[in-house]
């Protein structure tokens, strides 16, 4: 009995060790948590299909108000498409910091990255005071209501991921880079990065093509 | 008999010190600046063109400008959230091709119902208001 045992027990860590070789090639994600975010983010895009059609649709009703063209101020428009933009590569320069292990580098570039959507969250709702103070609130036509919500909705998502990138500085300087901050800064990342291509939609669909006369 | 056991084929090189990133792609500081410096002229250049108000038309402004939305689109998707055929074994871009057929579905079919009802339902002008039966 052990002589026929013997062979298939020294045969068989071989087989599957070199099994396992050429598995490991193939390269499967290790957990599933940054797919499952980006489905959360298909979702939400959804979310902002629904709002933008509702824009589509209600976005000339002015109920004899005043109109985007009337409204709209395109440079304060265009430093808020900065300052998104610009927050974009600094969170990207973050994540390379802490591919390179560096913890106070990615502190540093966090912060910047935060103040830079906290500057935008600060510009919007200056525009969103302003309007409201003209008497172009959301109740004065449809197409205002449908503008403050479809940007309204955008700044709150741009709000929480300011909470949501400070809850994480605060972590880092907790825990340092551990696996679970590293995956949840990449689910930021893409969160951060999902947001500026929202805006790239709300600044050409809402204020640029709203200005033309 | 047993070949010589060269280490552990299973952990190779750095794969250990980066395990929950192994979906996700690699960026380098190449990929962001080229898709922030391509961002930029794609956002300068319709800003440009609506504040100068380089065409006469309105439409032909909104055509260009949706144009050049799309294209930043993909560019963002492409340097700043890494989308490629290879990422989470394809399928995150099977969810965004899934995404976007909703999209353009729930966007072209209001548009397109609304835009009819709109036209069916209420009298163009008032001068066909008063040649109403």
């Amino acid at each position: 009995m052990s002589e026929v045992t013997s062979p298939v027990a020294s045969v068989a860590p071989v087989a599957v060790r070199s099994a396992r070789f050429y598995v490991t090639s193939e390269h499967h994600p290790e957990n599933g948590t940054l797919l499952g975010f980006w489905l959360y983010l298909m979702s939400d895009c959804l979310v902002f299909a629904c709002l933008f059609a509702m824009y589509g649709v209600l976005g000339r009703s002015y109920a004899a108000g005043p109109s985007g063209a009337d409204l709209f101020e395109l440079p304060l428009v265009a430093v808020n498409t900065s300052l998104l933009l610009l927050s974009s590569i600094t969170y990207g320069v973050a994540m390379l910091e802490m591919q390179r292990n560096r913890l106070l580098a990615t502190l540093a570039w966090l912060g910047i990255t935060g103040l830079l959507g906290a500057g935008f969250v600060g510009v919007e709702l200056h525009e969103f005071a302003n309007l409201i103070h003209a008497g172009a609130g959301p109740q004065r036509s449809a197409f205002l209501s449908s503008f403050f919500t479809l940007v309204g909705t955008h700044g709150l998502h741009v709000s929480v991921g300011v909470v949501w990138l400070v809850t994480m500085m605060v972590q880092l300087t907790q825990k340092g880079l551990i696996p679970e901050n590293r995956r949840r800064l990449l689910c930021l990342s893409m969160f951060w990065h999902f947001l500026d291509v929202v805006w790239i939609g709300v600044f050409t669909f809402v204020y640029l093509m709203g200005a033309l006369p | 008999m047993t070949p010589p056991y060269t280490g552990t084929p299973v952990h190779t090189g750095g794969d250990a010190e980066h395990g929950p990133e192994a979906g996700a792609a690699h960026s380098s500081l190449k990929g962001y600046v080229t898709g922030f410096v391509l961002s930029v002229v794609l956002t300068a250049v319709p800003f440009w063109l609506v504040m100068s108000k380089a065409f006469d038309k309105s439409s032909t402004t909104a055509v260009v400008i949706l144009g050049f939305a799309a294209v930043q689109i993909v560019v963002h998707m492409i340097y700043f959230l890494h989308m490629n055929t290879k990422s989470e074994g394809g399928w995150s871009l099977l969810a965004l091709i899934f995404t976007v057929m909703i999209v353009v579905i729930a966007l072209s079919g209001s548009l397109w119902v609304m835009y009819h009802l709109n036209h069916n339902m209420m009298p163009a002008s008032m001068h066909d208001m008063r040649n109403m039966p």
